[in-house]
């Protein structure tokens, strides 16, 4: 299994173990609920040191989500004209869902992405951290706090929805400040990303997991970049993005799911904006 | 549908049924089994009667219930028209005083049985709707329809487990029931209280309803329609052909803001529908019965279609799905209640079904 991977069974593993000792760890002690936190970092990340992000990066969520099953999440980069490092990676974790790690993104070797938005479940109230790994292996950390419950167990997905699979492609206008010539571009996939924790009632059996695992995203031959995602992403997983346009290369995807199927697309990349 | 608390009235219930409780055992042990209220009032201990006097009509209820079982109160209904009944629930989220009692449940009465259209937001109020039932005919319970699997108007379906009745559903039911009922069950244990969810039971469909139905409950006939996805993706209607009145479930509502949790163009599509049905009268899921029921649906109409045209907005100028959840709708505030409960979940959800097209 790759290293994300290994990492994202990590982090059900780990959430599972600590559902098994919270429980009998509750039978010994009536206090306050424990902070999930030290332990999850000391698993997710092999008890690397956790420096303080704030500064180099940032995560943005409501306070309260509206819909625990669609709660939108952006992570900046907000490193220095000065600094000389770039962001690697960034890896999100919910600390109260039951699959903690709701994705990493890989950022591509020639890559710069400024801004990066998804969609997340969130299942009850709970912090949510943002990891950056930057060029010099140090790990920085910021988070958030998202009032929201139910959305790994209540997702949004309806019957006689088809088309599974299917991607669309949009390309948003020049951000303004941008001094370099970065563009802003979104890529959805039609897909239910059934967590495999909803137990139907009747049969007592657990609808099975199928969600969308990987997402590689290229400009021209160059990775822009790669997400590893969860349950924890929302149905129909929804990436927008802002990244340094380079050449005249075409923006393609290309998602894997649970079930091995692939799905793939390709865009040209316009000088205007252009809406799939 | 989600809950806030009502603390202080809360405690004043629960005082009062725990005083009520106490008076109970007290008497048992003096009264005996059976006796009048005023006579038990005659031995009481003087510092007491004051007490029980306010009690009043509780504790003549658990009086007459001597193994402290309380006896189920009919729920109040109204005869809409001739053998079909509505009970019209609360403008409110589900909590431990309303019992959940926050749809519009009813029964139709024919020649030779009974036809239950939804049983309400605990099994507490669905007892309370056989009791309605049972207090105007003792005919057998042939049917009970769910017009669509909310916890609101399926929460009281234990209650009708040993009536012989089939459980009627759209096709869609049983896997709306398997993908979601363990969250509503968890949720409301929260929100309403673990005594109230107690005998709480998901009870599925074992009659479906593909497209049409008819039922017969003796010379009179229920049309069943199942539609494709609206208000949820599991809505049916009723029409009672005889009087020409439609129980419509959540795909009509009144006063109560309507809930996204299906499609938005899709429940356009099914208003359209409705209103070629012609019925005599709307029975709504939420909010009074209105005469009006073009009215009516021009509300609703107004209120989906100034969403849609928001939400559509918003993903046209490229904005994230945040910003609609804050601003859609936003026109529609002051006519509906619980819109700041509902709205920017709605926005939220019809922007991930618009930003597909």
């Amino acid at each position: 299994m790759s290293r994300p991977g290994l990492r994202l069974m990590q982090g059900i593993g780990i959430a599972i173990g600590m559902l098994a000792s919270g429980g009998i760890g509750a039978l010994a002690q009536s206090s306050a609920p424990k902070d999930p936190w030290p332990e999850l970092a000391s698993n997710i990340f092999s008890g690397r040191p956790l420096l303080d992000g704030t500064g180099l990066l940032a995560i943005e969520m409501p306070g309260r989500a509206e819909d625990a099953a669609i709660v939108p999440l952006t992570l900046r980069a907000t490193l220095g004209l000065a600094e000389t490092r770039r962001i690697v990676s960034f890896t999100v974790v919910i600390d109260e869902n039951p699959a903690p790690v709701a994705a990493t993104f890989q950022i591509g070797p020639r890559a710069v992405i400024p801004v990066l938005s998804t969609r997340v479940r969130v299942n009850s109230y709970t912090n949510v951290h943002a990891v950056a790994e930057l060029s010099d292996g140090k790990l920085y950390v910021v988070k958030t706090y998202v009032k929201a419950s139910g959305g790994c167990s209540a997702p949004a997905t309806k019957a006689d929805r088809t088309n599974i699979g299917e991607m669309r492609f949009r390309q948003f206008g020049q951000m303004p400040e941008a001094a370099s010539n970065t563009r802003t571009a979104q890529i959805m996939i039609r897909h239910p990303n059934n967590s495999g924790l909803q137990m139907d009632q009747v049969t007592r059996l657990y609808i099975p997991p199928f969600f969308v695992q990987f997402l590689k995203i290229w400009q021209g031959d160059e990775l822009l970049l790669e997400m590893e995602g969860g349950i924890s992403i929302s149905e129909d997983p929804n990436i927008r993005f802002t990244y340094v346009a380079g050449g005249s290369g075409s923006l393609r995807a290309e998602a894997t799911d649970t079930a091995g199927h692939v799905f793939s697309g390709s865009w040209p990349s316009s000088g205007m904006e252009s809406v799939e | 549908m989600l809950a806030s608390g009502g603390g202080l009235v809360e405690l004043a219930v629960l005082t009062t049924k725990a005083i009520g409780a106490f008076l109970h055992d007290w008497y048992s042990k003096a009264a005996g089994q059976f006796g009048s209220v005023v006579a038990m009032i005659e031995r009481a201990a003087a510092p007491v009667a004051g007490v029980l006097l306010a009690c009043g009509m509780m504790l003549c209820g658990i009086h007459f219930a001597a193994h402290s079982q309380p006896v189920t109160e009919p729920l109040s209904v109204s005869e809409v028209a001739d053998g079909v009944f509505m009970h019209t629930g609360a403008l409110a989220l589900m909590t431990r005083v309303n019992e959940g009692g926050i749809a519009n449940i009813g029964f139709v009465v024919g020649n030779e049985a009974v036809a239950v259209i939804d049983t309400g937001g605990s099994v507490r109020e669905g007892r309370r709707l056989l009791a309605a039932v049972r207090a105007r005919t003792d005919k057998p319970i042939r049917y009970v329809i769910s017009t669509h699997a909310h916890p609101d108007h399926i929460f009281g379906h234990a209650a009708f487990e040993n009536e012989g009745a089939a459980f009627v559903g759209h096709r869609n039911m049983p896997r709306a029931l398997a993908m979601r009922g363990q969250f509503y069950l968890d949720a409301y244990k929260r929100l309403m209280g673990r005594e109230i969810m107690a005998d709480v039971k998901l009870i599925p469909p074992d009659q479906l309803v593909d497209d049409t139905l008819n039922l017969e409950l003796g010379a009179r006939t229920l049309a069943l329609k199942a539609w494709q996805t609206a208000h949820t993706d599991n809505d049916l209607t009723v029409l009672d052909e005889h009087s020409g009145n439609l129980f419509a479930g959540d795909l009509v509502v009144v006063q109560h803001v309507p809930v996204l949790d299906g499609s938005i163009l899709g429940w356009l599509t099914v208003m359209d529908g409705i209103a070629l049905m012609q019925p005599k009268r709307i029975l709504p899921g939420h909010g009074p019965v209105i005469e009006n029921w073009r009215a009516a649906l021009a509300e609703q109409r107004r209120y989906l279609e100034r969403l849609t045209r928001d939400v559509r907005g918003f993903i046209s100028l490229g904005a994230p799905i945040s910003a609609a959840a804050q601003g859609a709708g936003e026109t529609e505030k002051d006519r509906w209640s619980l819109f700041e409960e509902y709205n920017a979940r709605n926005a939220t959800a019809a922007f991930a079904e618009l930003e597909w097209e």
